[in-house]
């Protein structure tokens, strides 16, 4: 269903992504690993269209959804309109704004009423410390309760499929592996997923298949239980 | 004796604090928004005088009926120029600071631009209309009132009461609507917003609606205050609500009230004790001392997280 394909892009005059061709099919959840200033949040990004001065600029190649073209789609339909959303690389909850109020902001293109209603529901029951602390301005929150609330307002824009930069930067061990079993319920009622992650081994336990970047190229794919096996793996991710 | 004048004075500086303030809440929401300073809204202001000026003269000359009387005409006007002025601000947004925006051009550039385009508008006015000052038209008859040996007329009263509402209004759009909560989302994280699937020019439009919907009711509350039109007025008051913005804490909708009524007592109260010559070199000392010492205004953070 999402197919980029040789796709370069560049920030400025400096091309960050030198063609890569990666797909995501319905259902699944992919990894896509490397070093730091591999690339990673780079083709996340490019994907959602996000504009410069954050975004990159496509120069070549193709990123298509379920048969659409996404490259003329600015970023706000591209989570309205195609149903893919981002959890960002740092979180961007609105600091300013309730729990609450971050969550019903992400709405703002829905008007499936009870829909909304049931998903909230959800996002409450999948983090009961959001629902504690619903009236309480996010930059009070703690960082896995932040992470918890980035990936609650990314459910309650009503996307089939999420995009996640580095969602477990900066939680314990115990909450990552809470923060992965949370994501694989998301993913079994029916939401396909993306996720980049430092920590390959968790990342490769719970993803189907996974790729890899290097300086923004792809330099390996497969399975995520055979790259778990790959020896080049072991040796550069999984020490 | 003393009791009378402090509140006469106190009603005269409601009424000032009210035009300052109604014009600063645009100053402050585009600055929320856009982190731009939009020196072209004292012009807006004048703009909007001006076209109840002209709708108004229309409703009352060439176009008067029987069933509209002057007080329909009033609140007729008042509406219209509140439509039209946001347009003409809309435009400006879409005309002059998008496309700079678009390419990414650094704050300093929409600055001058803003600055460009109010000097456009008065010169515009001034060339189309020429230099001679208009008398606004009455369409409130005004009553003077006497209580307790306090003057005051149903405009003034008009003026403070539609403020405080305005206050209100803007309050609730900004905590309880979507859209109000867009605008304070961009103050706070300008790269997350599409991610909720918002479309910021959107918010953009709306922030510069409302903003230039308030200059104009303000510029229509002015000229039923003080008939007499220029094309320069929007200069020295729209300059004063800028500084009134500030003075509040700049991104944020109660600064600009705070802000503006503080500048109205400041003014009024200089001048009643002080030879008028003085005013304004006085009032703007005590501000500069309170702005030195708390450089962020009254409700200011220090940080972005505005509105
Ligand atoms: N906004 C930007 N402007 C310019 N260069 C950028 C920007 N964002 C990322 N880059 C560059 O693009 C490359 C890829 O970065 P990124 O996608 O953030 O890597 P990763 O997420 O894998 O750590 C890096 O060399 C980085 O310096
Ligand atoms: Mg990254």
């Amino acid at each position: 269903m999402l197919t980029v394909a040789d796709l370069h892009v560049k920030y400025g005059n400096i091309e960050a992504l030198h063609g890569i061709s990666l797909s995501v099919e319905e259902g699944e959840i992919v990894a896509l690993l490397g070093a730091n200033g591999a690339g990673k949040s780079t083709t996340l990004m490019s994907i959602m269209r996000l504009a410069p001065p954050e975004g990159p600029v496509v120069t070549k190649g193709a990123i298509s959804y379920n048969g659409a073209d996404l490259l003329p789609i600015p970023a706000h339909n591209v989570i309205a309109k195609h149903g893919i959303g981002l959890v960002p690389e740092g979180r961007h909850i609105f600091g300013n704004l309730t729990v609450f109020e971050n969550l019903k902001l992400a709405t703002f293109a829905r008007n499936d009423k009870e829909r909304i209603g049931q998903d909230y529901e959800r996002v409450f029951s999948l983090f009961p410390r959001l629902a504690d602390r619903r009236t309480q301005r996010g930059d009070l929150l703690s960082g896995g309760e932040q992470q918890m609330l980035a990936i609650g307002r990314a459910f309650m824009s009503g996307v089939k499929f999420i995009l996640l930069d580095e969602p477990s930067m900066g939680l314990s061990p115990l909450l990552m592996l809470e923060l992965f079993r949370v994501l694989k319920s998301i993913n079994e009622s029916g939401t396909t997923i993306m996720v980049v992650e430092q920590n390959a081994r968790l990342a490769l336990q719970y993803a189907n298949r996974a790729y890899v970047l290097e300086a923004g190229k792809i330099v390996l794919e497969g399975k995520a239980e055979d790259l778990a096996t790959n020896p080049e793996i072991r040796r550069a991710y999984l020490g | 004796m003393f009791l009378e004048t402090f509140l006469q004075n106190l009603l005269n500086a409601l009424q000032w604090g009210s035009f300052y303030a109604l014009i600063a809440l645009g100053y402050t929401m585009v600055y929320g928004v856009l982190l731009l300073i939009n020196f072209a809204h004292g012009d807006i202001f004048m703009v909007g005088a001006y076209v109840a000026f002209f709708i108004a003269t229309l409703l009352l000359g060439q176009y008067s009926s029987p069933f509209l009387p002057p007080v329909l005409v009033f609140a007729i006007t008042v509406v219209a120029t509140m439509v039209i002025t946001s347009g003409v601000g809309v435009a400006i947004e879409r005309i002059a600071y998008r496309p700079l925006r678009r390419k990414g051009a650094s704050r300093l550039y929409v600055v001058i631009t803003a600055l460009m385009c109010g000097l456009i508008l008065e010169n515009g006015n001034l060339a189309l209309l020429g230099a001679s000052r208009r008398n606004f038209p009455e369409m409130l008859s005004k009553t003077a009132y006497n209580i307790g040996g306090v003057n005051f007329t149903n405009v003034k009263l008009l003026v403070i009461l539609t403020t405080i509402a305005v206050f209100i209004l803007l309050e609730t759009i900004v905590r309880k609507t979507r859209l109000g909560m867009a605008m304070r989302a961009i103050s706070y994280d300008r790269m997350a917003v599409p991610l909720m699937g918002i479309p910021v020019d959107t918010v953009i439009v709306f922030t510069f609606i409302l903003g230039s919907s308030m200059a104009a009711l303000a510029g229509v509350l002015f000229a039923t205050a003080y008939p007499v039109l220029e094309p320069y007025m929007g200069a020295l008051v729209g300059w004063k609500a800028f500084i009134a913005a500030v003075l509040g804490g700049i991104g944020e909708i109660r600064g600009a009230f705070a802000g503006g009524f503080l500048l109205g007592f400041i003014e009024i109260f200089v001048a009643a004790l002080f030879p008028s010559t003085l005013r304004d070199l006085i009032a703007f000392s005590i501000l500069l001392v309170f702005l030195s010492i708390k450089p962020t205004g009254i409700f200011g953070v220090s940080r972005a997280t505005k509105i």
